[in-house]
């Protein structure tokens, strides 16, 4: 199905990006497996890729770094000439109430989350633009659309990658590039394994589906987005929640 | 290289090569920055040549794509 395809996916070293990379290299795309300081699970991640008889290879590069995106995205270019798929998954939590949150961990939240999602975004779109195609998915949150208490920095940065979406998928559309984002709910992962069992009780209830989806759900509504029966979809927010938000 | 200019901004905005001349502007074409990176990159394809994304601004008219391309090509 993606056979032939080159997919870069940013914070894929674990959780959703890992189980994104995952899917997305056993539809037949080769996976460009982005990593900042978990080298070895990036390594994990391409190894059970190539062990599964897919094609995945890591690179190191701080997302919210503007100048380190710009040579990332040129090197795989020049490595294999084209880029068909971006996700930017790449994201971070700073949690605290807002009266109490740091300025410091407001602005790291935003630089890699939102920030980092621009930058990708906008060293991958002209070689996009020159192709005439591609597949943007950004990796939104359930948090951007309706808010969390204790994550003023982190709902900020989602709701912020929502209206980027939109906007990019204006401004890229008359090239054939689709953009569109993902918003997922509670999600099993590294990032909501340090909640209490008390808050994922509390939070499980808000949910209709009555539980926390698995990384795999999000690695699934990634695929479909990349594939050519969403080639007609653009701009959109996919809720995978739970239906959390409706 | 001046036809060939004319005939992507008549494809890009869609509006007749015979009308456009050198002294044309991209503004009283009505074309939008989008338009120009659209037609930008047509122009990329068509001469093989990079233009770079802080050059737009300077690309006003046809005459001055065409001589830009030029400068590129030397």
């Amino acid at each position: 199905m993606l056979e032939g395809k080159i997919a870069v996916v940013t914070g894929a070293s674990r959780g959703i990006g890992k189980a994104i990379a995952k899917k997305l290299a056993k539809l037949g795309a080769t996976v460009v497996v982005n990593y900042n300081g978990s080298e070895a699970k990036a390594q994990e991640v391409a190894e059970e890729i190539t062990q599964a008889g897919g094609k995945a290879e890591i690179v190191q590069c701080n997302v919210a770094d503007y100048a380190a995106c710009e040579e990332f995205i040129k090197a795989v270019i020049e490595k294999y000439g084209k880029i068909d798929i971006l996700v930017n998954n790449a994201g971070i939590t700073k949690d605290g109430l807002l009266m109490r949150m740091s300025e410091e961990d407001f602005a790291n939240v935003i630089d890699i989350n939102l920030k980092g999602t621009f930058n990708c975004m906008r060293f991958v779109s002209r070689q996009m633009m020159k192709q005439k195609s591609g597949r943007i998915v950004n990796m939104s949150s359930v948090v951007g659309v309706c808010g969390n208490a204790g994550q003023v920095n982190y709902a900020a940065s989602k709701a912020g990658v929502i209206g980027m979406t939109k906007s990019a998928a204006k401004e890229l559309a008359s090239r054939g590039i689709t953009v569109n984002a993902i918003a997922p709910g509670f999600i099993e992962t590294d990032m909501t394994s340090v909640l209490s069992e008390k808050v994922k009780e509390e939070a499980a209830k808000q949910i209709p589906l009555g539980h926390f989806g698995k990384d795999e759900d999000i690695a699934e509504a990634v695929a479909f987005l990349v594939s050519d029966g969403a080639k007609y979809i653009t701009g959109q927010v996919l809720h995978v929640d739970g239906g959390m938000a409706m | 290289m001046l036809e060939k200019v004319k005939e992507i901004v008549a494809d890009g905005l869609g509006v007749d090569a015979a009308d456009l001349t050198a002294e044309t502007t991209f503004e009283e074409l009505g074309a939008d920055s989008l338009d120009l990176m659209d037609m930008v990159m047509s122009f990329e394809d068509a001469f093989e040549v990079e233009i770079d994304t802080d050059s737009l601004a300077e690309l006003t008219s046809i005459g001055k794509v065409v001589t830009y391309i030029e400068g590129l090509q030397k």
